[in-house]
């Protein structure tokens, strides 16, 4: 079994209903089941192994989803590639994941075509993809031999090398985890899900597969309408759109501006969020003007397929206190260990670990990042079980709960993105102008700050930069040094560089 | 004017604030850098931007913020 049979199904229940909906165009589950055909058939001639990667130049339109379908459908995964990034990363990811082909749907820039040139992959148009044949004996041939081992997507994110790590998830992952997301909050085939993730992030998972599961819609809301959101709360009320399931980030969007002062949604029902700790001033908000909806904090990385915790909000929170991560869902084993690979106790902090059929594939060709964090699951010495040992740190609170305490290592959370701070000091170091580089993370107050020895002034150096990371990966504030300060250790001391950071505010 | 500069420097500083007039239609700033603007600002004049400024014409250049933030200061 595949996803491709939540589509299957959807399509015979619902033929004639609109599953996704963009601001130009829409698609109905008979249309989507078509297209998606189309694209698998045209893609086995320039792609006929299975399990290869096939990029999608991604946009927030239905044609991305009907490509990913017609991708899974010829047990092949996808690799969205957001096209607002610096070429030279889009270069990277490509060089790293060497796609049997890249797709583009109208939106490929000549400055790509020399990255697609290097890997020789094919650069297929959709618009012409699709006035292809479709081989409906192919189609049904393939997903006879499918598996639902078969890699479905994979996602990059930022990895501490400088090269973006790239998160491979199967099928049956997706098949373990939708269900039980959709019984858990009770969602039915009416459900509109306003979808504000981008495709090439997990959350966006959620609002597709449930869909297709569900056999309901999705209204993908256009990037402008968070911009200026007056715009915003209008098209989810246009859209009937019932339930949100939006970062964190997207969500203080609203809150931050007053937006519900002007206008508030009239028919959300169900609002879940996740991707960094919600400040629960800005969840407030949200209560305030729509005190009758389901908020619920959900966690996890995409490592696991989208989320392993959730917490629906049963009571109100004061401004200082912290949400709970909260339970389990079915079917995802989650345990704290502490430093000594023991059970954290009330008061104590320890490591996220899941195990279960949520866990990814690993690391697309990548052995050894893999095998540092799938990992044989440390309280079982009798036979195989992998766990996923997650970097992030949780505190069991006297009260029972567990709540998110912070990082291992020097990923940090930043407008929304996973950034590893070792991926922009590699790229700053890079510059033939710097010679030493660090960077730091002001957590309460949002800044990315960078110190770095070099010949060039700030400006100059940013700019450079900014050809070689995505523009969430900039420095806020930049200090030029002449040197930088050492720990006994010879290290350089990260403390004395937040003290002259905060000394300077 | 030179509180707004600061204010924006700090968001993105390889940004020409100086010569640039479309900064939220020429989608030089994104939605969570505009939600930082907004509400730095707020914080360093000490006042509340209301919703209805969130259009693009309040944003788009140094002027138009600094007049925008002269008008919310004269209705105070």
């Amino acid at each position: 079994m595949t996803v491709i049979d939540y589509l299957y199904h959807s399509a015979e229940l619902f033929p004639e209903k609109t599953a996704f909906e963009d601001s130009q165009k829409s698609v109905t589950y008979r249309e989507l089941l078509s297209n998606a055909e189309t694209i698998c058939t045209q893609l086995r001639q320039v792609a006929p192994v299975v399990k290869s990667p096939i990029a999608v130049l991604i946009d927030r339109n239905v044609e991305s989803i009907c490509c990913f379908l017609g991708i899974a459908m010829g047990r092949n995964f996808y690799v969205p590639i957001d096209i607002t990034q610096p070429e030279e990363r889009i270069g990277t990811i490509l060089r790293k994941v060497s796609p049997a082909a890249v797709i583009s749907l109208g939106n490929c820039k000549e400055s790509f075509l020399p990255y697609i040139e290097e890997i020789k992959a094919p650069l297929l148009e959709y618009s012409e993809l699709l006035k292809g044949e479709k081989d409906p004996g192919l189609v049904r041939q393939l997903q006879e031999e499918a598996l639902d081992t078969d890699p479905l997507y994979a996602l990059s994110t930022s990895g501490s090398t400088g090269i973006p790590k790239t998160v491979l998830i199967s099928h049956r992952s997706v098949l373990d985890f939708i269900p039980v997301f959709c019984g858990t909050f009770h969602f039915d085939s009416n459900e509109i899900f306003g979808n504000q993730a981008p495709f090439d992030f997990d959350v966006s998972v959620k609002d597709i597969y449930s869909a297709l599961y569900l056999g309901a819609t999705v209204y993908i809301i256009p990037a402008v309408c968070f911009i200026m959101p007056k715009l915003l709360i209008q098209t989810m009320n246009d859209k009937r759109i019932s339930t949100i399931i939006w970062a964190v980030s997207a969500m203080c969007i609203v809150s931050e501006l007053n937006i519900f002062e002007l206008i508030t949604p009239t028919t959300l029902k169900k609002v879940f969020f996740s991707g960094e700790v919600m400040p629960v001033s800005m969840l407030n908000v949200w209560i305030k003007y729509l005190p009758d909806a389901m908020y619920v904090n959900l966690y996890g990385p995409t490592e696991i397929t989208c989320n392993c915790l959730y917490y629906i909000i049963d009571r109100s929170f004061d401004p200082d206190e912290r949400l709970p991560l909260g339970k389990p869902f079915k079917n995802e084993g989650v345990f704290f260990l502490n430093d000594n690979g023991q059970p954290i106790k009330p008061g104590e902090t320890g490591e996220i670990y899941v195990t279960g059929t949520c866990l990814s594939l690993g690391y697309y060709k990548d052995p050894e990042k893999t095998k540092e964090v799938f990992i044989q699951n440390p309280l079982n010495p009798d036979f195989p079980e992998l766990a996923y040992k997650s970097g992030d740190m949780a505190e069991l609170g006297e009260d029972g709960n567990y709540y998110f305490s912070a990082r291992r290592d020097f990923q940090i959370k930043h407008m929304g993105h996973r950034i590893e701070l070792e991926d922009i000091e590699m790229h700053l170091n890079s510059l033939p102008s710097v010679t030493r580089a660090v960077c730091l993370y002001d957590e309460p107050r949002k800044k990315l700050i960078t110190f770095y020895i070099g010949t060039e002034d700030y400006i100059s150096v940013l700019n450079q930069l900014k050809k070689l990371v995505p523009k969430y990966m900039i420095p806020n504030i930049v200090f030029q040094q002449d040197t930088l300060p050492r720990n006994k250790n010879g290290k350089i001391d990260r403390k004395a560089l937040f003290a002259i950071y905060e000394k300077s505010l | 004017m030179e509180k707004i500069l600061e204010i924006l420097k700090a968001i993105d500083p390889t940004i020409d604030y100086e010569n640039i007039d479309n900064l939220i239609d020429g989608k030089v700033l994104d939605s969570l850098q505009i939600v930082t603007l907004v509400t730095e600002i707020s914080n360093k004049f000490d006042i509340t931007i209301s919703p209805k400024y969130l259009e693009p014409k309040y944003f788009n250049s140094v002027d138009a913020i600094w007049e925008m933030v002269q008008d919310i200061q004269d209705e105070l």
